[in-house]
């Protein structure tokens, strides 16, 4: 006797079943290109699901009026141009680019551009904070020697003048041949003992 | 100085959008039904299932669409404000009572009163569908041409009522 009440019990759940409307269509292609429709539509009463998961009742409403349509042989896009006419451009996740949309279109591009121009303007104020190396010949003859050159360093006279951090033109007065200005940013020096010779604007 | 009054520059113009942001509902999307004609439709009258309304029947005049249901809360917010407009009679208030139940429609208006002039059945929703609604209360302000000139998003309220709708209904009925 209890072991039949035990089993009644475990069959239960067998009862319990709701009847909660059909929401898929007979025909599995038909209901997979839905699906892969609804993907592409948003659910405006969620707001961050797509029409194709949403458990709301207007995402239900709209797969089975894309069923419907879709039976009636409606294009995909047909029906997506139904519902923009009906909801807005909103409603799709994929926005067409036109008037309207521009501006969230264009504002990644415009955004990439600032970033740009402020590396730029950075870039420039940086180098320009460095500080020119004036080298005496000994300075000059120690670096030939450790670099085991046989010929001096020539100065690179493009680089010539720059003004020092402090705004004044030191070496610009005379450019003499027998100095090198330059800067090696640290740790692309290819020899160790060159170190030496980096000279960064300590002000900076 | 410049590297002090940049960042403040930025946290302000970011403050402004956040701001914005803040008072704004974001399920409140632009209808794109302004301006076009009303959708037309062919639905039982909700008192009287053997008659039908069309939207036709209203050219010539400018009337209220409200879009509402039984079951849903913020109607309840609405109804007052509906029910004090209509003693006014400015123009023809057309209720749709949206997926509903016949039966439990007809039960709110009699508990709670009756603004409309006409109320129609939207059982299955289609015509609400075709409205652009996904959430009720919706009100359309619809112009004596049959075109859409004003979408309501949620619940009618005395201060939207006085400082859009009846200025934009006036200015229509003036036409």
């Amino acid at each position: 006797m209890k072991f039949l009440f035990i089993a009644l019990i475990c069959l239960l759940p067998a009862f319990s079943f709701a009847g909660v409307a059909k929401d898929i269509a007979d025909d599995p292609v038909l209901e997979s290109r839905m699906i892969h429709l609804a993907e592409k539509v948003r659910c405006l009463v969620c707001q961050s699901e797509p029409v194709s998961t949403s458990h709301s009742e207007w995402s239900q409403d709209v797969r089975n009026i894309m069923r419907d349509k879709m039976k009636a042989g409606a294009t995909d896009q047909e029906i997506l141009d139904m519902l923009v006419e009906r909801f807005g451009k909103s409603v799709l996740y994929d926005p067409p680019v036109d008037n309207e949309t521009m501006p969230l279109w264009g504002a990644p591009f415009v955004m990439l551009l600032l970033g740009g121009v402020f590396l730029y303007v950075q870039l420039k104020r940086r180098r320009s904070r460095v500080a020119e190396a004036v080298l005496t010949i000994q300075d000059e003859q120690r670096a030939a020697t450790l670099l085991n050159e046989s010929a001096p360093i020539q100065s690179d006279s493009s680089n010539f003048p720059h003004p020092n951090p402090d705004g004044t033109t030191s070496h610009s007065t005379k450019p003499a041949s027998g100095q090198v200005a330059g800067y090696l940013p640290e740790g692309e020096g290819t020899n160790e003992s060159l170190r030496g010779l980096h000279v960064k604007d300590t002000q900076a | 100085m410049m590297r002090y009054i940049l960042p403040l520059i930025l946290f302000l113009i970011l403050s402004v959008f956040l701001y914005k942001g803040l008072g704004r509902d974001t399920r409140e999307v632009p209808s794109p039904l302004i301006g076009k004609a009303a959708p037309a439709f062919s639905l039982p009258i909700l008192y009287e299932p053997a008659r039908q309304f069309s939207p036709k029947e209203m050219l010539g005049r400018v009337w209220l669409l409200n879009m509402w249901a039984s079951w849903c809360e913020a109607c309840k917010d609405e109804h007052p404000v509906l029910m004090e407009f209509a003693t006014r009679k400015v123009l023809p208030i057309v209720g749709v009572d949206y997926k509903d139940k016949r039966e439990d429609g007809i039960a709110t208006l009699k508990k709670a009163g009756d603004p409309y002039d006409t109320v129609i059945a939207d059982v299955d929703g289609k015509a609400g569908f075709d409205y652009g609604v996904y959430g009720v209360p919706e009100t359309y302000v619809i112009d004596k041409k049959g075109v859409i000139r004003y979408k309501q998003i949620g619940p009618v309220t005395p201060q939207n009522l006085r400082d859009t709708l009846l200025p934009l209904i006036s200015e229509l009925q003036a036409k």
